[in-house]
């Protein structure tokens, strides 16, 4: 690496995001069919000669395919997970080759709602399908084989990636050798729909939605992004978290009697839910909630979550956070039960941290330290398996 | 490795499938993997121990021993294995019979508070034992629940626990004449094999 390079020795520096074009069809689950469109993703490392090295990076609600790095070298922060992949982090892409693409029915380059309809000419707007869990998981696989990748190291994910990380594991059982899933759930339960429901209802009612044809309208549904995002942003931290940030401190030091923005956390939340409008679709965002509550690999398998996971042949790591409250700890452990009754091998820890959902995305060195130590056993065996010649 | 150890792995089958409650660093269940074949998972709540056994490659799942065992099904494991950590859980009894609702058989090795060496140190100095193999003082020690090679077996005969092999072991010999004729008093550590 350069020695004058403008970023830090462990980032991969300055990235650019590719697009490929998918052009076989690929029938959803909904029935709907895309063909012909266009994925982006970001890549990180180099491949090796057997290509035993690949990792797939998959993203949650609001994340996309910028993991890592920058893209400009003004850029004030790096890629959403940039804290695990880098040389010498627990993704280390001084030895794995990291491929972190945007879901489709994302809102940055991958086919979405903000998309042109070839057939309309006009943006995709609500019309676009409602995409699952399981046809991100088969669109990856499409990378996959764009890449000749016969079988990913590793599928990582947090949260809604750590859903994307459990079905792989499910459905393409000979592609993957490592399921790695952090604060995640084997489905949502009624109150994680119901916070999704609201947030959904706060886009749709905004005057500004026009039932999600708003691309051509100068306008769009901010007010209801930045509530939906407000909402969200509420069960991602703790309440030990948000004490320990704000308390009840105030703007002003003293009460205005007004409903201005008064103490610290009203203020954070608003200017956290202003940044996130202007940078998100709201038609990606009903979406990507749907895929939230549609998650359920069991219902497949008589709603037996053993009789899912037994189809796996790949290892697990499964990792929760102590003050999760969106996905607790119990929530994970309902995965490591099933993989325990299923005779997978399964390696599973229970982090205590403050910080709640977010934990996943932040320096907390008891997880970064275990992550890497799993991360090595994985990157041992890409290495062994790249000495032994293809058949 | 430990005599203890030694006896263990006598008593496991080929591609047995263990649970190691309590599996420490992992070594055990690394040991059984290698020259028994055998699968299963570790359970630990020491977060420097989690970490090792992931870096040797052990299945280990961090897990409370004191919160019980419910998340595991009925017979689920040909063996379920407990060193040095019977006298550590808050209700021995009950764990002992969760043990062998999941396993089909179990391993139990605890410190044998009857063994002469903590009598004597009893009798003689009037204060709880401290030794090599129990280090902690009264007040601040993990050992909450000791007992003796007896104790145990009037436990097993309670609870309708059969005992299919037991030996005792001290930190240097295997089993000496003096263990084989006064187990309760010669041997520092006893190693049981039990089902149901």
């Amino acid at each position: 690496m350069q020695t004058n390079s403008p970023f830090p020795e462990d980032s991969v520096g300055l990235v650019k995001p590719q697009t490929m074009t998918i052009s076989a069809p690929l029938s959803l689950e909904c029935g709907k069919s895309l063909s012909h469109f266009d994925l982006v993703f970001e890549t990180y490392g180099t491949l090796n000669k057997n290509k035993t090295n690949a990792v797939l990076i998959c993203h949650a609600l609001s994340g996309n395919q910028h993991a890592a790095g920058f893209h400009k070298a003004t850029d004030k922060k790096p890629g959403w997970w940039d804290l695990c992949i880098g040389p010498g982090k627990p993704i280390d892409t001084n030895h794995l080759f990291v491929i972190s693409p945007n879901n489709i029915g994302g809102c940055h380059g991958s086919i979405g709602p903000t998309t042109l309809n070839l057939e309309t000419s006009q943006p995709y707007g609500p019309d676009f399908p409602i995409v699952t869990v399981r046809d991100w998981v088969r669109t990856q696989a499409r990378i996959a084989e764009h890449f000749s990748i016969d079988q990913w190291a590793a599928v990582i994910g947090g949260s809604l990636g750590g859903m994307q990380a459990l079905q792989w594991a499910i459905d393409f059982p000979e592609q993957i050798r490592h399921s790695v899933i952090i604060a995640s759930a084997p489905k949502l339960s009624a109150q994680n729909i119901a916070f999704n429901e609201i947030a959904r209802q706060a886009i749709m009612t905004d005057p500004d939605f026009h039932d999600g044809h708003f691309y051509g309208k100068h306008s769009y549904p901010k007010k209801g992004l930045v509530l939906a995002r407000m909402l969200g942003h509420v069960t991602y931290l703790s309440d030990h978290a948000m004490r320990e940030k704000f308390g009840r401190e105030l703007k002003k030091g003293s009460l205005g009697f007004d409903y201005n923005a008064e103490f610290q956390v009203e203020s954070y939340l608003r200017h956290q839910g202003e940044v996130f409008s202007e940078n998100f679709d709201a038609n990606t965002y009903l979406l990507m909630t749907k895929a939230l509550d549609y998650f359920d690999p069991a219902k497949e398998y008589e709603n037996n979550l053993v009789k899912a996971v037994s189809k796996a042949l790949c290892k697990f790591l499964v990792i929760s956070f102590s003050t999760d409250w969106r996905f607790s700890p119990e929530r994970s452990e309902e995965i490591v039960n099933a993989l325990l009754q299923a005779r997978k091998t399964v390696n599973y820890a229970r982090i205590d941290a403050p910080q709640g959902h977010d934990s996943f995305l932040l320096n907390i060195p008891r997880y970064i330290n275990l992550f890497s130590a799993y991360m090595n056993n994985v990157i041992r065996e890409a290495k062994e398996l790249n000495q032994e010649p293809q058949t | 490795m430990s005599p203890e150890l030694e006896v263990i792995e006598g008593w496991v089958n080929h591609n047995a499938h263990v649970l190691d409650l309590g599996c420490g660093d992992g070594s055990l269940l690394r040991h059984l993997k290698s020259i028994k074949q055998a699968t299963g998972y570790g359970l630990e709540s020491g977060e420097d121990n989690i970490l090792k056994c992931i870096e040797a490659g052990v299945s280990v799942i961090e897990q409370d021993l004191n919160k019980g065992l419910k998340n595991f099904k009925e017979q689920s494991f040909d063996l379920v294995i407990m060193t040095q950590a019977l006298q550590e859980i808050s209700s021995p009894h009950i764990m002992l019979a969760e043990m062998l609702r999941i396993g089909k058989e179990c391993i139990i090795t605890f410190p044998n508070f009857g063994y002469w060496r903590n009598r004597s140190y009893l009798a003689l100095r009037g204060r709880m034992p401290m030794s090599k193999t129990l280090p902690h003082a009264w007040y601040n020690t993990p050992n909450i629940h000791l007992c003796t090679f007896k104790d145990f077996e009037a436990l097993c005969y309670r609870q309708h626990i059969k005992i299919l092999d037991r030996t005792v072991v001290d930190l240097n010999y295997k089993n000496s004449w003096s263990m084989r004729i006064m187990p309760n008093l010669f041997g520092a550590t006893a190693v049981y094999r039990v089902t149901k």
